[in-house]
Protein backbone atom coordinates (compact mmCIF):
# COMPACT_ATOMS: atom_id res chain seq x y z
CA UNK A 1 0.00 0.00 0.00
CA UNK A 2 1.53 3.73 0.88
CA UNK A 3 4.09 2.22 2.26
CA UNK A 4 6.07 1.98 -0.38
CA UNK A 5 8.85 4.95 -0.09
CA UNK A 6 8.13 6.49 -3.60
CA UNK A 7 10.43 9.65 -5.26
CA UNK A 8 9.79 12.59 -3.27
CA UNK A 9 8.35 15.73 -5.19
CA UNK A 10 8.95 19.48 -4.04
CA UNK A 11 5.72 19.95 -6.34
CA UNK A 12 2.59 18.41 -7.07
CA UNK A 13 2.91 16.01 -10.11
CA UNK A 14 2.42 17.13 -13.79
CA UNK A 15 0.08 13.60 -13.93
CA UNK A 16 -3.22 13.98 -15.52
CA UNK A 17 -6.82 12.26 -13.92
CA UNK A 18 -9.34 10.73 -16.27
CA UNK A 19 -11.46 8.47 -14.80
CA UNK A 20 -12.72 5.01 -16.62
CA UNK A 21 -10.85 6.49 -19.31
CA UNK A 22 -13.93 9.13 -19.99
CA UNK A 23 -14.33 11.49 -17.13
CA UNK A 24 -11.67 14.32 -16.84
CA UNK A 25 -10.92 15.95 -13.85
CA UNK A 26 -9.13 19.02 -13.67
CA UNK A 27 -6.85 18.88 -11.02
CA UNK A 28 -4.69 22.35 -11.74
CA UNK A 29 -6.49 25.68 -12.07
CA UNK A 30 -6.18 29.08 -11.85
CA UNK A 31 -6.57 30.10 -8.30
CA UNK A 32 -10.22 31.76 -7.36
CA UNK A 33 -9.72 35.69 -7.25
CA UNK A 34 -10.84 35.95 -3.43
CA UNK A 35 -7.07 34.19 -2.94
CA UNK A 36 -4.40 36.12 -1.99
CA UNK A 37 -1.39 34.01 -1.49
CA UNK A 38 -1.77 31.21 -4.24
CA UNK A 39 -1.62 31.58 -7.95
CA UNK A 40 -2.74 27.83 -8.74
CA UNK A 41 -4.62 25.72 -7.31
CA UNK A 42 -4.13 22.00 -7.62
CA UNK A 43 -6.52 18.62 -6.33
CA UNK A 44 -4.77 16.47 -3.87
CA UNK A 45 -4.81 13.95 -6.07
CA UNK A 46 -1.72 15.75 -7.74
CA UNK A 47 0.39 15.24 -4.47
CA UNK A 48 -0.10 11.27 -4.13
CA UNK A 49 2.18 8.47 -5.27
CA UNK A 50 1.89 7.21 -8.64
CA UNK A 51 0.18 3.68 -6.98
CA UNK A 52 -2.26 5.57 -4.85
CA UNK A 53 -3.15 7.82 -7.49
CA UNK A 54 -3.74 5.12 -10.18
CA UNK A 55 -6.17 3.63 -7.67
CA UNK A 56 -8.68 5.89 -8.33
CA UNK A 57 -8.30 5.91 -12.08
CA UNK A 58 -10.80 3.17 -12.20
CA UNK A 59 -13.91 2.65 -10.44
CA UNK A 60 -13.31 -1.18 -10.40
CA UNK A 61 -9.86 -0.67 -8.65
CA UNK A 62 -11.57 2.55 -6.39
CA UNK A 63 -12.87 0.63 -2.77
CA UNK A 64 -14.88 4.21 -2.51
CA UNK A 65 -17.22 3.09 -5.00
CA UNK A 66 -18.44 0.39 -2.88
CA UNK A 67 -19.92 2.95 -0.53
CA UNK A 68 -21.27 4.57 -3.79
CA UNK A 69 -22.99 0.51 -4.77
CA UNK A 70 -24.38 0.95 -0.57
CA UNK A 71 -25.72 4.48 -1.30
CA UNK A 72 -27.64 3.27 -4.44
CA UNK A 73 -29.06 0.23 -2.54
CA UNK A 74 -30.17 2.92 0.23
CA UNK A 75 -31.75 5.26 -2.30
CA UNK A 76 -34.28 2.78 -3.03
CA UNK A 77 -35.08 2.07 0.40
CA UNK A 78 -38.58 3.56 1.64
CA UNK A 79 -38.04 4.12 5.29
CA UNK A 80 -39.48 6.23 7.95
CA UNK A 81 -43.38 7.02 8.48
CA UNK A 82 -44.02 8.28 5.32
CA UNK A 83 -42.56 5.22 3.63
CA UNK A 84 -40.80 6.85 1.08
CA UNK A 85 -36.93 6.51 -0.17
CA UNK A 86 -34.99 8.61 -1.79
CA UNK A 87 -36.17 7.79 -5.42
CA UNK A 88 -39.69 8.25 -4.08
CA UNK A 89 -38.70 12.03 -4.98
CA UNK A 90 -35.82 12.18 -6.87
CA UNK A 91 -35.99 9.51 -9.00
CA UNK A 92 -32.51 8.62 -10.44
CA UNK A 93 -29.79 9.44 -8.51
CA UNK A 94 -28.01 11.32 -11.40
CA UNK A 95 -31.09 13.79 -11.25
CA UNK A 96 -28.63 15.38 -8.34
CA UNK A 97 -25.77 16.00 -10.56
CA UNK A 98 -24.63 19.16 -9.96
CA UNK A 99 -25.05 19.48 -6.51
CA UNK A 100 -22.28 18.71 -4.92
CA UNK A 101 -20.48 21.36 -6.56
CA UNK A 102 -22.32 24.18 -5.09
CA UNK A 103 -22.63 22.88 -1.57
CA UNK A 104 -21.96 23.99 1.20
CA UNK A 105 -25.10 26.64 0.10
CA UNK A 106 -27.34 29.30 1.45
CA UNK A 107 -30.37 27.52 2.59
CA UNK A 108 -33.40 30.10 2.48
CA UNK A 109 -36.01 28.58 4.27
CA UNK A 110 -33.45 27.45 7.04
CA UNK A 111 -31.66 31.01 6.89
CA UNK A 112 -28.19 29.36 7.27
CA UNK A 113 -25.75 27.75 5.38
CA UNK A 114 -25.72 23.95 4.79
CA UNK A 115 -24.06 20.69 3.83
CA UNK A 116 -24.88 18.18 1.71
CA UNK A 117 -24.88 15.83 5.02
CA UNK A 118 -27.77 18.41 6.59
CA UNK A 119 -29.75 18.70 3.20
CA UNK A 120 -29.99 14.58 3.35
CA UNK A 121 -30.59 14.80 6.90
CA UNK A 122 -33.47 17.15 6.39
CA UNK A 123 -34.80 14.82 3.93
CA UNK A 124 -34.68 11.85 6.16
CA UNK A 125 -36.47 13.57 8.83
CA UNK A 126 -38.68 15.92 7.93
CA UNK A 127 -39.62 14.34 4.38
CA UNK A 128 -39.19 10.55 5.13
CA UNK A 129 -40.03 10.73 8.98
CA UNK A 130 -37.02 8.40 9.07
CA UNK A 131 -34.17 8.62 11.61
CA UNK A 132 -31.40 11.37 10.83
CA UNK A 133 -28.48 9.44 10.20
CA UNK A 134 -25.00 10.59 12.47
CA UNK A 135 -22.62 13.18 10.46
CA UNK A 136 -20.15 11.24 9.88
CA UNK A 137 -21.45 7.83 9.80
CA UNK A 138 -21.19 5.42 7.46
CA UNK A 139 -24.13 5.37 5.48
CA UNK A 140 -24.31 9.28 5.34
CA UNK A 141 -21.08 9.03 3.58
CA UNK A 142 -21.96 6.11 1.16
CA UNK A 143 -24.55 8.68 0.45
CA UNK A 144 -22.84 11.68 0.05
CA UNK A 145 -19.90 9.71 -1.89
CA UNK A 146 -22.99 8.93 -4.49
CA UNK A 147 -24.26 12.46 -4.58
CA UNK A 148 -20.75 13.53 -5.66
CA UNK A 149 -20.10 10.70 -7.89
CA UNK A 150 -22.71 11.65 -10.38
CA UNK A 151 -21.42 15.23 -10.52
CA UNK A 152 -17.62 13.80 -11.09
CA UNK A 153 -15.57 16.08 -13.43
CA UNK A 154 -18.02 19.17 -13.15
CA UNK A 155 -15.97 22.02 -11.94
CA UNK A 156 -16.66 23.52 -7.79
CA UNK A 157 -18.64 26.54 -7.85
CA UNK A 158 -19.32 27.28 -4.35
CA UNK A 159 -20.90 30.88 -3.82
CA UNK A 160 -18.94 33.26 -1.20
CA UNK A 161 -21.28 35.98 -1.35
CA UNK A 162 -24.90 37.55 -0.67
CA UNK A 163 -26.48 35.91 2.00
CA UNK A 164 -23.38 33.26 2.44
CA UNK A 165 -20.57 36.01 2.59
CA UNK A 166 -20.88 36.21 6.62
CA UNK A 167 -20.04 32.21 7.08
CA UNK A 168 -17.45 32.19 4.66
CA UNK A 169 -15.63 34.88 6.25
CA UNK A 170 -15.77 32.96 9.18
CA UNK A 171 -15.13 29.89 7.85
CA UNK A 172 -11.77 32.19 6.58
CA UNK A 173 -10.77 33.39 9.68
CA UNK A 174 -10.72 29.87 11.19
CA UNK A 175 -8.65 28.83 8.12
CA UNK A 176 -6.17 31.44 9.29
CA UNK A 177 -6.41 30.83 13.45
CA UNK A 178 -3.02 28.80 14.79
CA UNK A 179 -4.45 26.34 17.10
CA UNK A 180 -3.63 24.22 19.80
CA UNK A 181 -0.09 23.98 21.29
CA UNK A 182 1.37 23.34 18.22
CA UNK A 183 -0.32 26.91 16.93
CA UNK A 184 -0.47 25.79 13.56
CA UNK A 185 -3.34 26.94 11.36
CA UNK A 186 -4.72 24.90 8.23
CA UNK A 187 -2.64 27.56 6.26
CA UNK A 188 0.50 27.04 7.91
CA UNK A 189 0.31 23.32 6.46
CA UNK A 190 -1.94 23.29 3.22
CA UNK A 191 -0.79 27.28 1.95
CA UNK A 192 2.59 28.01 3.67
CA UNK A 193 4.01 24.42 3.08
CA UNK A 194 2.05 22.33 0.35
CA UNK A 195 4.08 20.21 -1.90
CA UNK A 196 7.14 19.69 1.26
CA UNK A 197 7.13 16.60 3.70
CA UNK A 198 6.34 17.01 6.89
CA UNK A 199 7.46 13.63 8.07
CA UNK A 200 5.91 10.63 5.91
CA UNK A 201 3.13 13.17 4.48
CA UNK A 202 3.74 15.15 1.54
CA UNK A 203 1.12 18.10 2.10
CA UNK A 204 -0.93 18.93 -0.58
CA UNK A 205 -2.97 22.06 -0.45
CA UNK A 206 -6.10 20.42 1.47
CA UNK A 207 -8.50 20.69 -0.85
CA UNK A 208 -12.00 18.73 -0.62
CA UNK A 209 -13.24 18.41 -4.31
CA UNK A 210 -12.03 15.00 -3.83
CA UNK A 211 -14.48 13.99 -0.73
CA UNK A 212 -15.29 12.24 0.56
CA UNK A 213 -11.88 10.56 0.42
CA UNK A 214 -11.31 6.28 0.74
CA UNK A 215 -8.08 6.97 2.54
CA UNK A 216 -5.45 3.45 2.21
CA UNK A 217 -5.08 4.21 5.72
CA UNK A 218 -8.19 3.65 7.89
CA UNK A 219 -9.18 1.78 4.79
CA UNK A 220 -13.25 3.51 4.66
CA UNK A 221 -14.58 6.75 3.32
CA UNK A 222 -13.84 9.82 4.94
CA UNK A 223 -16.12 12.92 5.31
CA UNK A 224 -14.77 16.22 5.22
CA UNK A 225 -15.57 17.06 8.58
CA UNK A 226 -13.77 13.85 9.97
CA UNK A 227 -10.88 14.95 8.07
CA UNK A 228 -11.01 18.33 9.79
CA UNK A 229 -11.10 16.88 13.01
CA UNK A 230 -7.74 15.28 12.32
CA UNK A 231 -6.29 18.11 10.88
CA UNK A 232 -7.26 20.15 14.32
CA UNK A 233 -6.28 17.55 16.53
CA UNK A 234 -3.24 17.10 14.98
CA UNK A 235 -2.80 20.79 16.42
CA UNK A 236 -2.69 19.32 19.97
CA UNK A 237 -5.88 21.30 19.95
CA UNK A 238 -9.44 21.07 21.24
CA UNK A 239 -11.33 20.51 17.42
CA UNK A 240 -14.74 21.29 16.84
CA UNK A 241 -17.74 18.69 16.13
CA UNK A 242 -18.75 17.90 12.81
CA UNK A 243 -21.57 19.44 12.03
CA UNK A 244 -20.68 22.13 14.02
CA UNK A 245 -21.66 26.05 12.63
CA UNK A 246 -17.44 26.32 12.92
CA UNK A 247 -16.89 23.01 10.70
CA UNK A 248 -19.92 24.45 8.41
CA UNK A 249 -18.42 27.64 8.06
CA UNK A 250 -15.04 25.89 7.57
CA UNK A 251 -16.53 23.71 4.46
CA UNK A 252 -17.93 26.82 2.54
CA UNK A 253 -14.57 28.63 2.76
CA UNK A 254 -12.11 25.38 1.87
CA UNK A 255 -14.44 24.62 -1.09
CA UNK A 256 -14.27 28.09 -2.47
CA UNK A 257 -10.66 27.67 -2.60
CA UNK A 258 -11.14 24.92 -4.67
CA UNK A 259 -13.77 26.72 -6.94
CA UNK A 260 -12.72 25.59 -10.46
CA UNK A 261 -10.96 21.97 -9.61
CA UNK A 262 -13.33 19.17 -10.66
CA UNK A 263 -15.69 16.90 -8.17
CA UNK A 264 -13.91 13.98 -8.13
CA UNK A 265 -15.18 12.21 -5.16
CA UNK A 266 -15.20 9.51 -4.09
CA UNK A 267 -11.53 9.77 -4.61
CA UNK A 268 -8.13 7.68 -2.98
CA UNK A 269 -5.94 9.35 -0.44
CA UNK A 270 -3.21 7.75 1.80
CA UNK B 1 38.59 15.42 26.56
CA UNK B 2 35.53 14.09 28.39
CA UNK B 3 37.83 12.03 30.44
CA UNK B 4 39.70 14.98 31.71
CA UNK B 5 37.07 16.74 32.53
CA UNK B 6 34.54 14.22 33.71
CA UNK B 7 34.82 14.22 37.53
CA UNK B 8 35.14 17.65 38.19
CA UNK B 9 31.91 18.40 35.99
CA UNK B 10 30.22 15.59 38.05
CA UNK B 11 31.44 16.92 41.11
CA UNK B 12 30.35 20.49 40.98
CA UNK B 13 26.70 19.23 39.57
CA UNK B 14 26.47 16.95 42.39
CA UNK B 15 27.07 20.50 44.66
CA UNK B 16 24.75 21.87 42.96
CA UNK B 17 21.78 20.14 42.11
CA UNK B 18 20.14 20.78 45.42
CA UNK B 19 19.19 24.25 44.45
CA UNK B 20 19.58 23.43 40.66
CA UNK B 21 15.54 24.31 39.84
CA UNK B 22 14.07 24.13 36.22
CA UNK B 23 13.50 27.84 35.04
CA UNK B 24 9.52 28.07 34.48
CA UNK B 25 8.56 28.57 31.16
CA UNK B 26 7.22 31.89 32.20
CA UNK B 27 10.24 32.94 33.51
CA UNK B 28 12.61 32.50 30.73
CA UNK B 29 14.90 35.20 29.82
CA UNK B 30 15.07 35.97 26.17
CA UNK B 31 18.03 37.82 24.83
CA UNK B 32 17.50 38.38 21.08
CA UNK B 33 15.96 35.36 20.71
CA UNK B 34 18.20 33.72 22.76
CA UNK B 35 18.77 32.12 26.54
CA UNK B 36 21.94 32.56 28.36
CA UNK B 37 21.54 29.81 31.23
CA UNK B 38 20.57 26.30 31.28
CA UNK B 39 16.89 26.02 31.73
CA UNK B 40 17.15 22.90 33.78
CA UNK B 41 20.24 23.95 35.73
CA UNK B 42 22.02 20.60 34.57
CA UNK B 43 24.28 20.05 31.37
CA UNK B 44 22.21 18.37 28.54
CA UNK B 45 23.05 14.64 27.17
CA UNK B 46 23.18 14.64 23.38
CA UNK B 47 22.35 10.87 23.26
CA UNK B 48 19.07 11.67 24.30
CA UNK B 49 18.62 14.54 22.86
CA UNK B 50 18.69 12.72 19.69
CA UNK B 51 16.13 10.48 20.86
CA UNK B 52 14.05 13.34 21.02
CA UNK B 53 14.34 14.66 17.61
CA UNK B 54 13.04 11.82 16.62
CA UNK B 55 9.72 11.02 19.21
CA UNK B 56 6.93 12.12 21.10
CA UNK B 57 6.67 15.75 21.61
CA UNK B 58 10.10 16.39 19.95
CA UNK B 59 9.62 14.98 16.71
CA UNK B 60 12.05 17.93 15.03
CA UNK B 61 12.72 15.53 12.32
CA UNK B 62 8.98 15.77 11.18
CA UNK B 63 10.01 19.17 9.60
CA UNK B 64 14.26 18.90 9.81
CA UNK B 65 16.48 16.88 7.75
CA UNK B 66 19.44 16.14 9.88
CA UNK B 67 21.97 13.90 7.73
CA UNK B 68 23.59 12.79 11.10
CA UNK B 69 20.21 10.58 11.66
CA UNK B 70 19.49 9.55 8.11
CA UNK B 71 18.75 6.06 9.44
CA UNK B 72 15.65 7.49 10.73
CA UNK B 73 13.39 7.39 7.17
CA UNK B 74 10.87 10.38 6.62
CA UNK B 75 12.53 13.33 7.87
CA UNK B 76 10.52 16.77 6.58
CA UNK B 77 11.29 19.65 5.20
CA UNK B 78 9.43 22.54 6.43
CA UNK B 79 12.09 23.98 8.10
CA UNK B 80 15.88 24.17 6.87
CA UNK B 81 18.06 21.14 7.61
CA UNK B 82 20.28 21.03 10.77
CA UNK B 83 23.17 19.89 9.43
CA UNK B 84 26.04 22.69 10.35
CA UNK B 85 23.92 24.15 12.66
CA UNK B 86 25.79 24.68 15.33
CA UNK B 87 28.24 26.84 13.14
CA UNK B 88 25.32 29.17 12.83
CA UNK B 89 24.04 29.99 16.11
CA UNK B 90 25.59 30.13 19.44
CA UNK B 91 24.50 27.84 22.45
CA UNK B 92 22.53 30.35 23.70
CA UNK B 93 20.91 30.95 20.22
CA UNK B 94 19.78 27.51 19.85
CA UNK B 95 18.38 27.40 23.11
CA UNK B 96 16.10 30.44 22.72
CA UNK B 97 15.06 28.57 19.16
CA UNK B 98 14.10 25.48 20.97
CA UNK B 99 12.23 27.09 24.07
CA UNK B 100 10.39 29.44 21.39
CA UNK B 101 11.31 29.76 18.00
CA UNK B 102 8.89 32.53 17.25
CA UNK B 103 10.97 34.94 19.69
CA UNK B 104 13.54 34.65 16.90
CA UNK B 105 11.28 34.26 14.18
CA UNK B 106 8.24 35.91 14.08
CA UNK B 107 5.49 33.93 12.91
CA UNK B 108 7.19 30.49 12.44
CA UNK B 109 5.63 27.39 11.72
CA UNK B 110 8.12 26.08 14.20
CA UNK B 111 6.29 25.37 17.48
CA UNK B 112 7.15 26.74 20.39
CA UNK B 113 8.13 23.54 23.00
CA UNK B 114 9.07 25.55 26.17
CA UNK B 115 5.67 27.45 26.48
CA UNK B 116 2.42 26.88 28.38
CA UNK B 117 0.35 29.86 28.44
CA UNK B 118 -1.42 31.72 25.27
CA UNK B 119 -2.84 29.16 23.16
CA UNK B 120 -5.86 28.60 21.03
CA UNK B 121 -8.11 25.91 21.92
CA UNK B 122 -6.05 24.10 23.83
CA UNK B 123 -6.72 20.46 23.66
CA UNK B 124 -5.26 17.69 25.86
CA UNK B 125 -2.45 16.17 23.58
CA UNK B 126 -3.37 14.21 20.51
CA UNK B 127 -7.02 13.21 21.94
CA UNK B 128 -9.08 16.38 20.45
CA UNK B 129 -10.54 17.09 23.85
CA UNK B 130 -10.11 20.21 25.87
CA UNK B 131 -7.30 20.35 27.99
CA UNK B 132 -9.45 21.17 31.01
CA UNK B 133 -8.18 22.98 34.06
CA UNK B 134 -5.05 20.80 34.86
CA UNK B 135 -1.87 22.37 35.22
CA UNK B 136 0.00 22.96 31.44
CA UNK B 137 3.03 20.99 30.73
CA UNK B 138 5.20 22.37 27.53
CA UNK B 139 5.62 19.84 24.64
CA UNK B 140 9.21 19.49 26.40
CA UNK B 141 10.66 19.42 29.40
CA UNK B 142 13.71 21.71 30.50
CA UNK B 143 16.16 18.76 30.84
CA UNK B 144 14.81 17.74 27.57
CA UNK B 145 15.38 21.14 26.25
CA UNK B 146 18.76 20.92 27.13
CA UNK B 147 19.39 17.48 25.88
CA UNK B 148 18.20 18.91 22.74
CA UNK B 149 20.63 21.95 22.75
CA UNK B 150 23.54 19.44 23.41
CA UNK B 151 22.95 17.30 20.81
CA UNK B 152 22.63 20.34 17.99
CA UNK B 153 25.77 21.42 19.60
CA UNK B 154 27.18 18.61 18.11
CA UNK B 155 26.35 19.59 14.55
CA UNK B 156 29.05 21.21 13.30
CA UNK B 157 30.44 21.41 9.80
CA UNK B 158 33.74 21.91 9.91
C1 LIG C 1 -40.76 13.37 0.16
C2 LIG C 1 -39.83 13.81 -0.83
C3 LIG C 1 -38.35 13.60 -0.65
C4 LIG C 1 -37.68 12.50 -0.20
C5 LIG C 1 -38.23 11.18 0.27
C6 LIG C 1 -36.28 12.85 -0.24
N1 LIG C 1 -36.11 14.11 -0.69
FE1 LIG C 1 -34.38 15.12 -0.91
N2 LIG C 1 -35.38 16.79 -1.39
C7 LIG C 1 -36.76 16.87 -1.56
C8 LIG C 1 -37.12 18.25 -1.84
C9 LIG C 1 -38.52 18.78 -2.09
C10 LIG C 1 -35.91 18.98 -1.82
C11 LIG C 1 -35.74 20.47 -2.04
C12 LIG C 1 -35.40 20.69 -3.47
C13 LIG C 1 -35.19 22.12 -3.76
O1 LIG C 1 -34.99 22.91 -2.84
O2 LIG C 1 -35.15 22.47 -4.93
C14 LIG C 1 -34.85 18.02 -1.55
C15 LIG C 1 -33.52 18.35 -1.49
C16 LIG C 1 -32.48 17.44 -1.39
C17 LIG C 1 -31.08 17.77 -1.50
C18 LIG C 1 -30.51 19.16 -1.77
C19 LIG C 1 -30.61 19.35 -3.27
C20 LIG C 1 -30.57 20.76 -3.76
O3 LIG C 1 -31.15 20.99 -4.83
O4 LIG C 1 -30.00 21.64 -3.13
C21 LIG C 1 -30.39 16.61 -1.36
C22 LIG C 1 -28.86 16.43 -1.40
C23 LIG C 1 -31.35 15.55 -1.12
N3 LIG C 1 -32.60 16.10 -1.15
C24 LIG C 1 -31.06 14.22 -0.93
C25 LIG C 1 -32.01 13.26 -0.56
C26 LIG C 1 -31.67 11.91 -0.14
C27 LIG C 1 -30.25 11.34 -0.11
C28 LIG C 1 -32.84 11.30 0.20
C29 LIG C 1 -33.03 9.95 0.80
C30 LIG C 1 -32.23 9.57 1.94
C31 LIG C 1 -33.89 12.26 -0.04
N4 LIG C 1 -33.36 13.43 -0.49
C32 LIG C 1 -35.25 12.00 0.16
C33 LIG C 1 -37.66 15.85 -1.46
C34 LIG C 1 -37.36 14.60 -0.96
C1 LIG D 1 0.39 20.07 11.04
C2 LIG D 1 0.04 20.14 9.67
C3 LIG D 1 -1.42 20.30 9.28
C4 LIG D 1 -2.34 21.24 9.69
C5 LIG D 1 -2.15 22.36 10.68
C6 LIG D 1 -3.56 20.96 8.95
N1 LIG D 1 -3.38 19.88 8.14
FE1 LIG D 1 -4.72 19.16 6.78
N2 LIG D 1 -3.43 17.66 6.30
C7 LIG D 1 -2.16 17.50 6.82
C8 LIG D 1 -1.55 16.33 6.24
C9 LIG D 1 -0.16 15.81 6.55
C10 LIG D 1 -2.50 15.78 5.34
C11 LIG D 1 -2.34 14.54 4.46
C12 LIG D 1 -1.58 14.90 3.21
C13 LIG D 1 -2.34 15.89 2.37
O1 LIG D 1 -3.31 15.51 1.70
O2 LIG D 1 -2.02 17.10 2.41
C14 LIG D 1 -3.65 16.66 5.39
C15 LIG D 1 -4.81 16.48 4.63
C16 LIG D 1 -5.87 17.36 4.59
C17 LIG D 1 -7.01 17.23 3.72
C18 LIG D 1 -7.25 16.10 2.71
C19 LIG D 1 -6.85 16.54 1.33
C20 LIG D 1 -7.19 15.51 0.27
O3 LIG D 1 -6.87 15.75 -0.90
O4 LIG D 1 -7.75 14.47 0.60
C21 LIG D 1 -7.83 18.28 3.98
C22 LIG D 1 -9.16 18.58 3.32
C23 LIG D 1 -7.20 19.07 5.03
N3 LIG D 1 -6.00 18.48 5.37
C24 LIG D 1 -7.73 20.23 5.57
C25 LIG D 1 -7.17 20.93 6.64
C26 LIG D 1 -7.82 22.04 7.32
C27 LIG D 1 -9.15 22.64 6.92
C28 LIG D 1 -6.99 22.42 8.33
C29 LIG D 1 -7.22 23.42 9.41
C30 LIG D 1 -8.39 23.24 10.22
C31 LIG D 1 -5.82 21.57 8.25
N4 LIG D 1 -5.97 20.67 7.24
C32 LIG D 1 -4.72 21.69 9.09
C33 LIG D 1 -1.53 18.32 7.73
C34 LIG D 1 -2.10 19.43 8.33
C1 LIG E 1 6.26 22.17 12.37
C2 LIG E 1 7.59 22.40 11.90
C3 LIG E 1 8.79 22.40 12.82
C4 LIG E 1 9.09 21.56 13.87
C5 LIG E 1 8.26 20.40 14.43
C6 LIG E 1 10.39 21.96 14.34
N1 LIG E 1 10.86 23.00 13.61
FE1 LIG E 1 12.68 23.92 13.80
N2 LIG E 1 12.21 25.24 12.34
C7 LIG E 1 11.06 25.20 11.58
C8 LIG E 1 11.09 26.28 10.61
C9 LIG E 1 10.02 26.59 9.58
C10 LIG E 1 12.32 26.97 10.82
C11 LIG E 1 12.86 28.17 10.07
C12 LIG E 1 12.76 29.41 10.90
C13 LIG E 1 11.66 30.30 10.45
O1 LIG E 1 10.50 29.99 10.73
O2 LIG E 1 11.93 31.32 9.80
C14 LIG E 1 12.99 26.27 11.90
C15 LIG E 1 14.25 26.63 12.38
C16 LIG E 1 14.98 25.88 13.29
C17 LIG E 1 16.36 26.16 13.67
C18 LIG E 1 17.25 27.22 13.06
C19 LIG E 1 17.85 26.53 11.85
C20 LIG E 1 18.82 27.32 11.02
O3 LIG E 1 19.58 26.70 10.33
O4 LIG E 1 18.77 28.54 11.04
C21 LIG E 1 16.70 25.21 14.60
C22 LIG E 1 18.04 25.06 15.31
C23 LIG E 1 15.54 24.35 14.79
N3 LIG E 1 14.52 24.79 13.98
C24 LIG E 1 15.51 23.27 15.65
C25 LIG E 1 14.39 22.48 15.89
C26 LIG E 1 14.32 21.45 16.90
C27 LIG E 1 15.47 21.03 17.78
C28 LIG E 1 13.05 20.93 16.87
C29 LIG E 1 12.42 19.88 17.75
C30 LIG E 1 12.61 19.95 19.17
C31 LIG E 1 12.35 21.62 15.80
N4 LIG E 1 13.19 22.55 15.24
C32 LIG E 1 11.05 21.35 15.42
C33 LIG E 1 10.03 24.30 11.70
C34 LIG E 1 9.92 23.30 12.66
Amino acid sequence: LSIACGPVWADPDTDQLTINGDITIITEAAAPSHMEYIDTIYSGWRFRSDETQAVQMDDFDNPGMLGVENALAAWDTEEGSEGKSCASCHGAAESLAGIRAVYPKWNEAKGMVTTLEMEVNNCRETRMGAEKWKYTGGDMTDMVALISSVSRGMPVNVAIDGPAQSTWEAGKELYYTRTGQLELSCANCHEDSYGLMIRADHLSQGQINGFPTYRLKNTKLNSVHARFKGCVRDTRAETFAPGSPEFIALELYVASRGNGLSVEGPSVRN
Amino acid sequence: MKHGLGLGVAAIFAATTAFAEAVEPTDVVFVDGAVEMSLSGQPGDPAAGAEVMNKGAGNCIACHEVSDLDHLPFQGEIGPALDGVADRWSVAELRGIVANAKIMFPESRMPSFYKTVGFIRLGDAYTGKAHGDGEVQPLLTAQQIEDVVAYLVTLKED
